[in-house]
């Protein structure tokens, strides 16, 4: 009677995250620093993908230069250059950088854009001050999706 | 077959970044002050440098019109602030009728003092900087109310200190009573905090020379401070520069004038041994 009721739980759950409810940073699976599933179920939007690159919690050309965004001023040299990550990378890697980029990369300097815990001394945004309370993830899950379907369209071939 | 493709990226980037970047280090300028202070703006890292061959005042790596502003005193806005000093340093204050110079005479006699501090005080049994030296001359000797840690009495004081040191070797000890505050220094250095999980090594060891937005990336050395910055027209001190710079981490900062502060100081001032104290110098 229990494990019936388990498994009936477990269903039910599994078809939520299939309709669209998204997954939250601690449930991520990331294999061999990739993520297969999106985080959200709903595709991501490249034109907004593109404003995260520049402002705000991305900021992703602080550190890497894009040459489609070359209309934008002050590109990083941090990182390397994204034109082409789309034929270096699936999009299902593409979404495990950009969410955790450690899982990648071990020790990258590059922020993980989908995490919520694990911070030293975490403040609030760029006061200085301590956080309180519960911590949102630098972007949010379609955030994500929608870098990623920006990243997606850096072909050089 | 993922390690592969990792490895080919690399290979990509690499072309990318030689054939493409204006990717830079220090640039090759050479810094004499008032056609007669030659400052050592380059220099063979100390031992205890770990990961760092070559050690850089941030001076080089700034634009040719903002190290003209430093080329001269008469074009250093800071000098401004040394004057204002030199008033002060002659004016008596507190309970004890004395002034800076009632003690130390001309300020050139502490020439040769910036080059060493932080630096242990034996009798307080503590590692003291700059700022906490003059605040316990202030309260014990003269009598008079401390300076805020990071305000503009203090910032020019220290500015007309360093100044009469310029060009002088930094010299800080960092073994015996020292190297306990100097490793809590060194830990806070390599500490990746905040939200973006970004240490000082991160962006001053791994990635000075590289551009971060519209800043070009020094080795975050302290040998220039107080800093006039054209950004803010003010002396700005060590320890404002390190909040500032935690801030930009998403993290809480440590305070002005805390522990970890001065820990961090010894630490940073230490990677900077063997280049020239050039307070007050002018940055972006
Ligand atoms: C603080 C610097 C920094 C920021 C900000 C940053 N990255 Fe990165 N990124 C890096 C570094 C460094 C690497 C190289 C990985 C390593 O450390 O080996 C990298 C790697 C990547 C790669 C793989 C590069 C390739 O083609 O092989 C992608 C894709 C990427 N980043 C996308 C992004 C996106 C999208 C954002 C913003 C949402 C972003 N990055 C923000 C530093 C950064
Ligand atoms: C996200 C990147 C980043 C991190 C992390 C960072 N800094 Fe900075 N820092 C900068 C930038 C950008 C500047 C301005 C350009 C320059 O001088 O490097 C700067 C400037 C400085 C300067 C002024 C150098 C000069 O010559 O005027 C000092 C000193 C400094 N940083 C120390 C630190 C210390 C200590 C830490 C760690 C507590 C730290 N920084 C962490 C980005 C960073």
């Amino acid at each position: 009677m229990k494990r019936a009721l388990g498994v009936a739980a477990v269903l039910v759950a599994s078809v939520v995250s299939a309709q669209g409810s998204e997954i939250t940073p601690s449930d991520v699976v990331y294999e061999d620093g990739a993520v297969v599933q999106s985080l959200t179920g709903v595709a991501g939007n490249a034109e907004e993908g593109a404003k995260i690159m520049n402002k705000g919690a991305g900021n992703c050309i602080a550190c890497h230069e894009v040459t489609a965004l070359s209309h934008l001023p002050f590109h990083g040299e941090v990182g390397p250059m994204l034109d082409g990550a789309a034929d270096r990378w699936s999009e299902a890697e593409l979404r495990g950088i950009v969410a955790n980029a450690k899982m990648m990369f071990d020790g990258t300097v590059m922020p993980s854009f989908y995490k919520t815990d694990g911070f030293v001394r975490l403040g609030n945004a760029y006061t200085g001050k301590a956080h309180e309370g519960d911590v949102d993830p630098l972007l949010t899950a379609q955030q994500i999706e929608d870098v990623v379907a920006y990243l997606m369209t850096l072909t050089d071939e | 077959m993922k390690r592969a493709k990792t490895y080919a990226s690399i290979l990509t980037v690499a072309v990318a970044m030689g054939a493409t970047s204006v990717w830079a280090d220090a640039d090759e300028d050479q810094l004499v002050v008032n056609g007669e202070i030659e400052m050592i703006t380059e220099a063979a890292a100390a031992e205890h440098l770990e990961y760092v061959d070559t050690v850089y005042s941030g001076w080089r790596f700034r634009s040719d019109e903002t190290q003209a502003f430093q080329m001269d005193d008469f074009d250093n806005p800071a000098m401004i602030f040394v004057e204002k000093a030199q008033e002060v340093w002659d004016t008596v204050d507190g309970s004890e009728g004395k002034a800076c110079a009632s003690c130390h005479e001309d300020v050139e006699s502490l020439k040769g003092v910036r080059a060493v501090y932080p630096k242990w005080n034996e009798s307080a049994g503590e590692v003291r900087t700059l700022e906490m030296q003059v605040n316990d001359c202030r309260e014990n000797q003269m009598g008079a109310k401390p300076w805020k840690y990071t305000g503009g009495d203090m910032a020019n004081m220290v500015a007309l200190i360093s100044s009469v040191s310029r060009g002088l070797p930094i010299s800080v000890a960092i073994d015996g009573p020292a190297q306990e505050t100097w490793e809590k220094g060194k830990e806070i250095y390599y500490t990746r905090y905040g939200q973006l999980e970004l240490s000082c090594a991160n962006c001053h060891e791994d990635n000075y020379g590289n551009m971060i937005r519209a800043d070009h990336l020094s080795q975050g050395q302290i040998n220039g401070f107080p800093t006039y910055r054209l950004k803010n027209t003010k002396l700005n001190s060590v320890h404002a520069r390190f909040k500032g710079c935690v801030r930009d981490t998403r993290a809480q900062t440590f305070s002005p004038g805390s522990d970890e502060f001065i820990a961090l100081e010894l630490y940073v001032a230490s990677r900077g041994n063997g280049l020239s104290v050039e307070g007050p110098s002018v940055r972006n």
